[in-house]
């Protein structure tokens, strides 16, 4: 299970660092094995920096993020490098994941320097093959190439086989389809699902509410570094609470619906103080089983909130 | 736009720190164009470079006056200082050049003084690119605590009155050479270049691929070896060519005020043996312009070839 | 307004010989209609989109001709596009967060692109202002510099600017692929909104998302390899398609509520020819699950139903 508890990122802005902006804010959520979660947000939500937190690039500034129990926090060199046998990550940008001077299965070709020192090169074929095959990929079509010989979803698709080849866990998808064509998006999403089937638990950030909605078994939408909404994919979509969730969701363009006036008439409140279901001290209320919500504060009508939007009621906070 | 866009510009900004150059959209066919990679890109930075004048210009300027410096020792006597003619006599068939105030050629000179002027500016513009780069690229990568400390080291140098402190050093030094000179020059000139790389460096360090190098394990001096260095090959070459540069003209300066290699001869030297001995007010032209013009030559044409460079690497000022 | 565009041919010139951006592409749009340019990467709607107001360094106009209420439009002709730009086609560019000089407040800078123009600043402040407020933006942003507005206020500022002069043509180029989806909603029904006060006439509004284009758009043209696939009415497109290409698009977009479990989606395998050789016949033979032998030969554009053109041999 990789689980992040109550954690906080706090960057230090301006000049020498003087004024404090907090990224992420007391986040906590699990993925687990066999599990697509996916994290939900727009731009300045802070799920890129929860995902760069989970893959060690940028540390966590207060609480923890554990894998099997384990804090990575600690990690030092070689156990982060072992690490990263088990939790890997792709990202948006397919093109600038690669360095444009070698050739795209260069990509490959690192892990089996660092990990694979001693597997002898026939047997490392092998396994790049069945990488290969497990992203539905051509050997003959990728390998020897360049990157801007390759298409976007095929350059994405060998970064899930590098991956792969790592034999790893859990896999950190940031906003891996956002530039590639509606055709392929498709595609590259059925592949993260189908690579379920192997046990791999995926975070898939994500911007695009369809998407998410298409593979994730558990949504955690974020908004300005706080969890609003999480929980079952199927309740958060079909009975949002919160009311930025219900914005968000209301302004999805449709295929087969134009939108109407003015949606998200009848607010209901806000779920946390008026439907009384948080426990002391927690930032979300169970709803319904496996259904969260935060509170709606002061922009979304909620009476009990204070202070620009956010709860700061003591009951609230441990 | 999405792919094919930003592929075509990913492909041909190798070697440049070019972003976002746009190449045809529909160009790249995903797995049917074949050969040409970086391959195609060498032969296009070739094909561009062989077509700009600035660059070609630069060069030829450059490789002449190189040649010049490095064969023209074997056909002239060894000792450029030796009292062989008459003094003071101007550019004849016997001394190209002329002679000087002491009957020293003013030719043999000038190309024993080209041959110390490329030395000091190999050197101590190897010297200041190596020191530029280990601190540029420790600062930018690092960051933190390790680039303050570093900050604080280039700040301390860069204001250092360099010319200052190498005529102190100098001053104390008995023996001169050509090579301690541009030592010392090396040591004092790289906080400009360190600061540049590590401003490339810095951004580079953020870019997605530095991140997957990350991802696999790869450690620190490695990526900035393997994944950083080459993506700014361009802006490296382009550095250590200023570098150069710069330092033929601080060597030059220093020769200039006496403070030269006190064996042999450089281009500075000449400069201040003429000034020395009047050579303005005696009218003897062809003590002071070969040299003078022989810096200028060398210095000047770096720098266009630098800015041809320029153009040659960053696709967005080529004129197609 | 009228614009009748007859077989365009604009490739691009690069180092390996010429790319067939847009080979040969023949449409109309009506008075007071939008019509969403839709297609995937390499299709040419943005070549379109650009042709259409100012070709760049390395655009080539290879055939065809492009006619403005039955004026002709010099597209070729940089100089005497001139005239044309910005008083009757106009155009908001994709990155517009970059459109804006960062050094200047924006009244400023409008007032001197205003000047550049011919126009008197003093002639149209007041429907500046009056068309800042219709976009829900407050008229001090004319005070700002842009680094203090959003990136949807700056959107929704550079397309008052664009049409500020009631252009007949309004050429929106991307406008709502870097912004986040509540302000995206924002944005594109402010651009709807230009057309219903009558600030422009017509418009062509590219993009590759088709959801998004069917909230605001009159008439779809989907795009491919440089050609036309599908021209029809929006709720034609997406309801009833009859291009292989248009309908394995449509179909493999995900919408909310739709879930892998349930119903697996599927996108199209296989990536668009290249457009510097582009093959003969139809160019989505490779890929399409229809192809037959007659596709060897290139289908011509067919009416298949009134306002619905299809170029396929099976449509």
């Amino acid at each position: 299970m990789l689980r992040l508890d109550r954690v906080t990122k706090r960057y230090g802005v301006g000049a020498f660092g003087g004024t404090t902006f907090t990224a992420v804010r007391d986040v906590s959520f699990a993925v687990a094995p066999g599990e697509v979660v996916s994290l939900i947000g727009e731009s300045g939500s802070g799920k890129s920096t929860i995902g760069k937190m989970i893959l060690k690039l940028i540390p966590v500034s207060e609480g923890s993020i554990t894998l099997d129990g384990t804090d990575i926090g600690a990690f030092a060199r070689r156990r982060r490098k072992e690490y990263y046998r088990h939790v890997q990550g792709v990202f948006q940008d397919p093109f600038s994941c690669y360095n444009p001077v070698f050739k795209a299965d260069r990509v490959l070709r690192m892990i089996k320097e660092e990990y694979f020192p001693r597997v002898g090169r026939a047997e490392w074929d092998e396994r790049v093959a069945a990488a290969l095959e497990s992203v539905r990929l051509d050997p003959g079509a990728v390998l020897g190439r360049y990157p801007h010989q390759l298409s976007g979803g095929q350059l994405q698709r060998l970064l899930v086989a590098r991956a792969l080849l790592l034999d790893i866990r859990y896999l950190v998808a940031d906003e891996i389809t956002s530039m590639l064509d509606a055709s392929t998006r498709i595609d590259v999403l059925n592949l993260l699902a189908d690579l379920r089937a192997r046990g791999l638990g995926v975070l898939f950030i994500t911007h695009d509410l369809a998407l998410g909605n298409y593979i994730s078994a558990k949504t955690v939408v974020l908004r300005r570094g706080e969890v609003v909404e999480m929980g079952e994919t199927g309740k958060v979509f079909a009975n949002p609470l919160h009311p930025y969730a219900r914005r968000l969701l209301a302004s999805v363009p449709q295929l087969h619906a134009r939108w109407d006036g003015d949606e998200d008439a009848g607010a209901a409140g806000c779920a946390l103080h008026d439907g009384g279901h948080a426990a002391e001290g927690e930032r979300l209320a169970e709803v319904e089983p496996g259904h969260f919500v935060a509170c709606a504060g002061a922009e979304g009508g909620c009476a009990a909130a204070t202070d620009g939007g956010r709860a700061k009621a003591v009951s609230h906070r441990r | 736009m999405t792919t094919s866009d930003t592929g075509s510009s990913a492909g041909s900004s190798a070697g440049g720190g070019a972003p976002g150059a746009v190449a045809a959209p529909g160009a790249v066919a995903p797995a049917a164009a074949g050969g040409p990679a970086v391959r195609g890109t060498v032969a296009e930075t070739l094909y561009f470079a062989l077509r700009n004048g600035k660059l070609l210009t630069g060069l030829s300027v450059l490789v002449l006056l190189l040649l010049t410096a490095l064969i023209g020792p074997l056909f002239l006597p060894p000792d450029p200082n030796a009292y062989v003619g008459l003094s003071g006599r101007p550019p004849s068939a016997e001394h190209w050049f002329g002679t000087t105030h002491f009957g020293q050629d003013v030719f043999t000179q000038f190309v024993y003084g080209l041959q110390a002027t490329f030395l000091v500016g190999a050197l101590g513009g190897g010297i200041a690119a190596v020191l530029g780069m280990v601190v540029g690229f420790t600062a930018g990568y690092r960051g933190g605590v390790v680039d303050e400390i570093l900050n604080a080291l280039t700040n301390v140098v860069l204001v250092l009155p360099t010319l200052a402190v190498l005529l102190v050093i100098n001053a104390y030094l008995g023996v001169r050479s050509v090579a301690v000179q541009g030592l010392f020059i090396g040591l004092t000139s790289w906080p400009w270049a360190a600061r540049a790389i590590r401003a490339q460096t810095l951004s580079l360090r953020s870019r997605d691929f530095t991140d997957l190098a990350r991802l696999s394990g790869v450690p620190t001096w490695k990526i900035i070896a393997r994944e950083i260095a080459p993506n700014m090959s361009s802006y490296l070459f382009m550095t250590f060519i200023l570098l150069f540069g710069g330092a033929i003209l601080i060597g030059a300066s220093l020769d200039f005020i006496g403070l030269g290699p006190t064996h042999g001869i450089s281009l500075g030297l000449m400069l201040n043996n003429a000034a020395q001995w009047s050579a303005l007010h005696l009218g003897m032209w062809w003590w002071f312009i070969p040299p003078g013009a022989g810096i200028t030559a060398i210095v000047g044409s770096l720098y266009v070839m630098n800015v041809g460079l320029d153009e040659v690497f960053n696709p967005k000022l080529r004129e197609t | 307004m009228t614009l009748r565009v007859n077989d365009l041919k604009v490739y691009y010139k690069t180092l390996r010989g010429e790319v067939k951006a847009l080979d040969g592409v023949t449409f109309e749009i009506g008075d007071a209609e939008i019509l969403g340019l839709a297609g995937e990467s390499g299709c040419g709607k943005s070549t379109l989109g650009k042709a259409l107001i100012r070709m760049d360094g390395r655009m080539r106009l290879r055939g065809g001709t492009v006619e403005l209420d039955g004026e002709r439009l010099p597209i070729d002709d940089d100089a005497k596009m001139n005239r044309y730009r910005y008083h009757e086609v106009s155009l908001i560019p994709q990155y517009s967060m970059s459109a804006m000089n960062p050094t200047r407040r924006i009244g400023r800078m409008i007032r001197e692109l205003l000047e550049s123009r011919g126009v008197r600043y003093a002639d149209v402040a007041e429907e500046l202002v009056r068309r800042l407020r219709l976009v829900e933006l407050d008229p001090d942003v004319l005070n700002r510099y842009p680094i203090e507005l959003s990136g949807g206020m700056k959107q929704r500022t550079v397309m008052v600017i664009s049409t500020l002069l009631n252009p007949s043509l309004l050429i929106a180029d991307e406008i709502t692929s870097a912004l986040d989806v509540s302000t995206q909603k924002a944005v594109a029904k402010a651009l709807a909104g230009f057309r219903e006060h009558g600030f422009v006439k017509s418009m062509i509004f590219v993009t590759h998302d088709i959801s998004l284009t069917y909230q605001i758009a009159d008439t779809i043209m989907v795009m491919y390899a440089g050609k036309l696939a599908e021209k029809a009415s929006a709720a034609a497109i997406v309801n009833k398609p009859r291009h292989p290409y248009t309908q394995l698009l449509i179909s493999s977009l995900p919408e909310v509520g739709v879930r892998y479990a349930d119903k697996r989606l599927s996108g199209i395998p296989g990536s668009p020819p290249s457009l510097l050789d582009p093959p003969a016949g139809c160019r989505f033979r490779d890929r399409c699950p229809l192809a037959f032998a007659k596709c060897a030969e290139e289908p011509p554009v067919t009416e298949v139903a009134p306002g619905h053109y299809v170029a396929c041999w099976k449509g």
